[in-house]
C-alpha cells in the first residue's frame, strides 16, 4: 500500500470515536441537573474558572524542546547517509553537536532548567 | 535461512489478484480498505482490552492478590463488561466548557494511536503501509496524541484537568527529545529509516547485541523515555490519582473517557512494538552465529510469534516499572531528562557515530 492510504487510518480513528459516541448517546440515559454539570472540585461550589494563568515554567520548558526538536529533525537524515560521508559528516556532527550543547549549557547556566 | 514459508507478501499479493480478477479495480481497492479497516479496529480493541486485564492482573500479582477472576474464566471477559458498562453511561456535558474541543479531544488521541499503528511491521510482507520513513514517522505522529491531552484538559474548564494536561505537555515534549535520540542511534547503525530494512539488518542478530555497550544505553533511555512518554508511573504526574483525581480525563465520562484510557494502553504498545522492532529485531527470529541446528528451530516459529512475543516482553518490563516505583515530582522529572538523560544521549550519539565510522561493531 501507498502512503496515500494513511488517511485511512486517520478515517478509522474518526469511526471508531465518532460511532461510539453516537451509539452511547442512544443508548445511554440522560438526566440534566445544574449541580451535575459543574466542574469537579472536591464537592465544593466552584470558584472563578480555570482558563488562568500558570507557571511559566512550562512555557519556559517548552522553547527550549522547541529548539532540539529542531536538531532532532536536521540529525535523522544524517544519520542515515553518515556511513557514505565517511569522516567528513563524523567532525561536522560534532561542530553541530558543540554548538547545541553550548546552548543547553547556556539554558543550563541561566537556570531555565531549574523549576521554580 | 529459510523465511520462504512465512512469507506474506506472497498471501497478501494472492488476495489481491482474487480480488481483481472477480471485480473491477474500483472496487477491489474498495473492499481491501474495507477488510484493513475491520482487522485493525478488531486488532485495535482486542489488544487495548486484554491490555487493561494484562495490567490489572500484572498489578494484581505484584501486590499478591487476585485480580479480576469473576467475568469468564480467570476474568477473561471482564474488559469487555467494563467497556458494555461505559457505553451504557451518561455522557456529561460540563458547564463552561468549550464545547467543540472538549469533543474533539478524545478523537485526535485515538486518530493518533491508529495512524502509529499504520506503520508497523507484523511480520515480512505482513504491514499496512512500509513508509520509507518509517521510524521518523513513527516518532513523529507518537507525539501527537499529547495534543488531544492539552486539548482535553483546557477545555474541561475543571482546575484538576488544566494542571494535568500541562504537566503532561511539559513531560511528553521533554522526553521525546530522548525517544528521538535514542531511535536515532539504530538509524546510524542500519543507515535506513524503513522500518522494514531495519528489520532486514537484524537478521545476523539483534541490534542490541550486535551494538553492544552504546546499543544497550540506547534501549534503556528508550525504556525510561517511552515510559514517560506514554504517561505511565512512575511518570504519571498527568494523571496523578492520588492528588488531580483523573488529571486531565476528570471531567470526561462514559465512552469518552473510555477512549482515552484505550489510547493510553495502545500507546504503551506502539512504543514497546518500536522497541521491539528496532532494538530487539523484531520478526527476526533469534539466531546465534555458528549454532545451525538451534536457527533452524528458531526459523520454524512464525515471525509475528517473535514480534507479539518481544512486545509483550517490553509491555510486561513497563507494567513492572510502574508497580515498584513511586510516582515522581515534576522538577524530578524535568532533572532527570535534562540534566542527566539528554547529555547522556547525545554524548552516545557521538559514541555511536564513531563506533560506526571505524567499524566496531559486530556485523
Amino acid at each position: 500500500m501507498n502512503s496515500e492510504y494513511l488517511i485511512l487510518f486517520f478515517l478509522l480513528g474518526v469511526i471508531l470515536v465518532g460511532g461510539a459516541v453516537v451509539f452511547s448517546m442512544f443508548v445511554a440515559p440522560n438526566s440534566t441537573n445544574p449541580a451535575k454539570s459543574e466542574p469537579y472540585e472536591c464537592g465544593i461550589p466552584v470558584k472563578s474558572t480555570a482558563w488562568i494563568q500558570f507557571n511559566v515554567g512550562y512555557y519556559l520548558f517548552a522553547i527550549i524542546y522547541l529548539i532540539f526538536d529542531v536538531e532532532t529533525v536536521f540529525i535523522f537524515p544524517w544519520g542515515v547517509v553518515m556511513r557514505d560521508l565517511g569522516m567528513t559528516a563524523f567532525v561536522e556532527i560534532l561542530i553541530f553537536f558543540f554548538i547545541l550543547v553550548l546552548g543547553l549549557l547556556y539554558a543550563w547556566k541561566k537556570g531555565a532548567l531549574k523549576w521554580v | 535461512m529459510n523465511f520462504s514459508i512465512y512469507d506474506f507478501t506472497s498471501f497478501t499479493k494472492w488476495i489481491d489478484n482474487a480480488l481483481n480478477s472477480s471485480m473491477s479495480p474500483g472496487w477491489a481497492i474498495l473492499v481491501e480498505l474495507v477488510i484493513i479497516g475491520i482487522v485493525f479496529i478488531a486488532f485495535y480493541a482486542v489488544i487495548g482490552l486484554y491490555l487493561v486485564l494484562a495490567e490489572r492482573k500484572v498489578c494484581a500479582l505484584i501486590q499478591n492478590r487476585l485480580g479480576p477472576n469473576r467475568v469468564g474464566p480467570i476474568g477473561m471477559f471482564q474488559t469487555i463488561a467494563d467497556l458494555i458498562k461505559l457505553l451504557m453511561k451518561e455522557l456529561i456535558e460540563i458547564k463552561h466548557a468549550d464545547k467543540f474541543l472538549f469533543n474533539l479531544a478524545p478523537f485526535i488521541v485515538i486518530i493518533a494511536s491508529f495512524m502509529a499503528i499504520a506503520a508497523l511491521p507484523f511480520a515480512k510482507g505482513l504491514h499496512a503501509i512500509d513508509l520509507n520513513i518509517g521510524i521518523f514517522y513513527l516518532f513523529a505522529v507518537s507525539s501527537l496524541g499529547v495534543i488531544g491531552i492539552l486539548l482535553s484538559g483546557w477545555s474541561s474548564n475543571s482546575k484538576y484537568s488544566l494542571i494535568g494536561a500541562i504537566r503532561s505537555g511539559a513531560q511528553v515534549v521533554s522526553y521525546e527529545l530522548s525517544v528521538g535520540l535514542a531511535l536515532l542511534s539504530v538509524v546510524i547503525f542500519s543507515g535506513t529509516m524503513q522500518l522494514s530494512g531495519i528489520v532486514e539488518s537484524q537478521a545476523n542478530g539483534w541490534w542490541i547485541i550486535k551494538g553492544h555497550i552504546p546499543a544497550i544505553i540506547s534501549f534503556l533511555i528508550f525504556l525510561v523515555a517511552s515510559t514517560a512518554e506514554t504517561n505511565r508511573g512512575p511518570f504519571d504526574l498527568a494523571e496523578a490519582e492520588s492528588e488531580l483525581t483523573a488529571g486531565f480525563h476528570t471531567e470526561y465520562s462514559g465512552i469518552k473517557f473510555a477512549f482515552f484510557f484505550l489510547a493510553e494502553y495502545m500507546n504503551m504498545f506502539i512504543v514497546a512494538a518500536i522497541a521491539a522492532t528496532v532494538f530487539l529485531g523484531g520478526w527476526m527470529p533469534f539466531h546465534i552465529q555458528g549454532w545451525e541446528g538451534m536457527n533452524n528451530v528458531m526459523d520454524y516459529i512464525p515471525p509475528f510469534i517473535w514480534f507479539f512475543g518481544k512486545t509483550i516482553f517490553v509491555i510486561l518490563v513497563m507494567m513492572w516499572f510502574k508497580w515498584t516505583f513511586p510516582r515522581l515530582r515534576i522538577d524530578q522529572l524535568l532533572t532527570l531528562e535534562w540534566k542527566y538523560l539528554l547529555p547522556i544521549n547525545l554524548m552516545n550519539i557521538v559514541l555511536i557515530a564513531f563506533i560506526v565510522l571505524m567499524g566496531w561493531y559486530i556485523k
